[in-house]
């Protein structure tokens, strides 16, 4: 049983903003991690409110600079198969459909995606740990096999959208809505580290909505790609993935890089240290290897996650050697 | 206090006009309270599809569908699959491929299978594997599954 809440349904975003005035609220999208939180009891609700009406949020859109604008309702389905993002950022249609299953995808969003809690074992478990306003973190000394190998901070979460690696490599910006106004940020700015505060993932306030999700025009020689490893062949999260986003010139050198990786921090992972080393250079075995030694420097395993070091290293290595 | 809510919806072909708590998921109003059983309760987590159904002609988890959430909304379950007595091809191709052993995964995989069927009338094993990797199975292997969606015949589909 899903323990007892109000429900409202608002018939426009400002009123959806006003019902999340009030304390204990909650954002209801496709509600494909919400349902399993509030069952599992990682959080409560007294209020939630249901955004899956709000006009205001759906559609992809083309922008007047040639960019894009996902609405925040916009279906993982929908994101894998539409024709402009398979063709202009197929990043981010890689990363959309290698994420949950197909009745998943039917129905998460890609701004549940972008908000959605961690995966940690303990976290969605009864154990009442550092991100939940206790005072440990089970992971370390318990089973990490699935926690981070960058990023950690007393909380060592990996983040698990699979969107979020892929927008990011691709420069996306997130609109936000709230009682406050409006504001616009990129992507890779959105997410909090646990250093900085661990009981939340990003920035948005109780009473904001992300709005919608913008992409800047595609550079004529652009190629992008997001690589995922899984434990198993059907749906699972990322043990580790890494998004690419390379601008190339017309020698075939790599004029602009962005690699990110998945399911090793607790955030989408930039190495702008591999970013730089690719810049000016074709992709070759050697230059690939090298960006990939890069990728793994400096990562801290924990007792049972090393195998991520060496996961990393060959996507990476993979990654860019596919998309010459 | 908890409202309930009032809330108009379509479930195999019959208009229903239903009060929710918001906190019930459409399996369990479903099968507690309109005694749909056919779709089964597994995980209730999203993991293993036995609960799966077709809202809007889509595959969905019905366990991770809040009541409220199907208002004006076109449901479809595995009672509806069937035409009165005459089973559903797909129904006919899982009993002639052994497809069904336990049964606990059956009504979510026709489920997946004709959301696939719907939209791609003669798709690969690989789209047909693709369609089912939702909905796990822990007694055929899933080939006999696989085999009885590739053979229902394209012209028995249209139903
Ligand atoms: C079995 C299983 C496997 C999964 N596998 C993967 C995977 O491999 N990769 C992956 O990336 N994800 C995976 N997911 C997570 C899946 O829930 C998300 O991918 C999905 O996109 C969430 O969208 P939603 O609309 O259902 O979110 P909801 O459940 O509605 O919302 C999720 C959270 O975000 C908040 N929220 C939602 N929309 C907004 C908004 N617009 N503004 C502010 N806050 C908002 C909600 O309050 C809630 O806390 C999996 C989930 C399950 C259950
Ligand atoms: S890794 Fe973070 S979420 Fe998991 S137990 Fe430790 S503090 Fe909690
Ligand atoms: S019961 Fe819904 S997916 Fe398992
Ligand atoms: S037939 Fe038993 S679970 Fe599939």
């Amino acid at each position: 049983m899903i323990p007892k809440f109000d429900y409202v349904r608002p018939d426009s975003l400002r009123q959806a903003i006003k019902q999340l005035a009030a304390s204990g609220t909650r954002i209801h999208a496709g509600g494909t991690d919400l349902l399993g939180c509030l069952r599992d009891r990682v959080f409560t609700a007294d209020k939630v409110v249901s955004i899956g009406g709000l006009s205001e949020l759906g559609g992809i859109k083309r922008a007047s600079d040639g960019g894009l604008t996902i609405g925040a309702l916009t279906t993982l389905a929908q994101l894998a198969s539409d024709p402009v993002i398979l063709k202009d950022y197929p990043a981010l249609a890689q990363g959309a459909l290698s994420a949950a299953s197909p009745q998943l995808r039917n129905q998460g969003t890609l701004g549940g995606n972008l908000c959605q809690r961690p995966r940690c074992w303990y976290f969605r478990g009864d154990f009442h740990c550092l991100r939940k306003g206790g005072n440990l973190c089970y992971a370390v000394g318990g089973r990490n096999d699935y926690h981070c190998i960058f990023g950690g901070d007393a909380c060592y979460i990996v983040h698990p959208s699979d969107t979020a690696p892929a927008l990011v490599a691709l420069g996306a910006r997130v609109h936000i809505n709230g009682a406050n106004g409006s504001r616009t940020i990129p992507l890779e700015s959105f997410f909090v580290p646990p250093g900085k505060d661990i009981t939340r993932e990003n920035v948005l306030a109780p009473n904001e909505i992300l709005t919608n999700v913008s992409l800047p025009a595609p550079a004529p020689n652009q190629r992008s790609s997001y690589r995922k490893m899984r434990a198993r062949g059907a749906w699972d999260f990322a043990l580790a993935g890494v998004a690419l986003s390379l601008r190339f010139g017309v020698g075939g050198e790599v004029e602009g890089a962005r690699v990110v990786l998945s399911g090793v921090a607790p955030m989408p992972w930039r190495v702008a240290e591999a970013e730089k080393a690719l810049t000016g250079k074709r992709i070759t075995e050697d230059t690939a290897r090298a960006a990939a030694e890069i990728c793994i420097k400096g990562a801290e395993p924990m007792e049972y996650n090393g195998y991520k070091v060496n996961l990393v290293r060959a996507l990476v290595e993979e990654a860019l050697l596919a998309l010459r | 206090m908890m409202k309930s809510i009032v809330i108009t919806t379509t479930i195999n072909k019959r208009k229903h006009e239903l009060e929710v708590h918001p906190n019930t998921t459409l399996l369990d109003l479903l099968r507690d309270e309109l005694g749909l059983t056919g779709t089964k309760r597994g995980c209730e987590a999203g993991e293993c599809g036995a609960c799966t159904i077709l809202m809007n002609g889509q595959a969905v988890n019905s366990c991770l569908v809040l009541a409220p959430q199907i208002d004006g909304q076109e449901i479809l379950t595995i009672e509806g699959l069937a035409d009165g007595d005459k089973l559903h091809p797909l129904q006919e191709s899982f009993l002639d491929h052994d497809a069904v052993h336990c049964g606990f995964c059956t009504p979510g995989m026709l489920m997946s299978a004709k959301s696939l069927l719907d939209r791609n009338a003669s798709p690969t094993e690989l789209e047909v594997r693709t369609a089912i990797s939702g909905n796990l199975c822990r007694c055929t292997g899933y080939q006999q599954i696989v085999d009885a969606v590739l053979e229902t015949e394209p012209v028995k589909r249209e139903t």
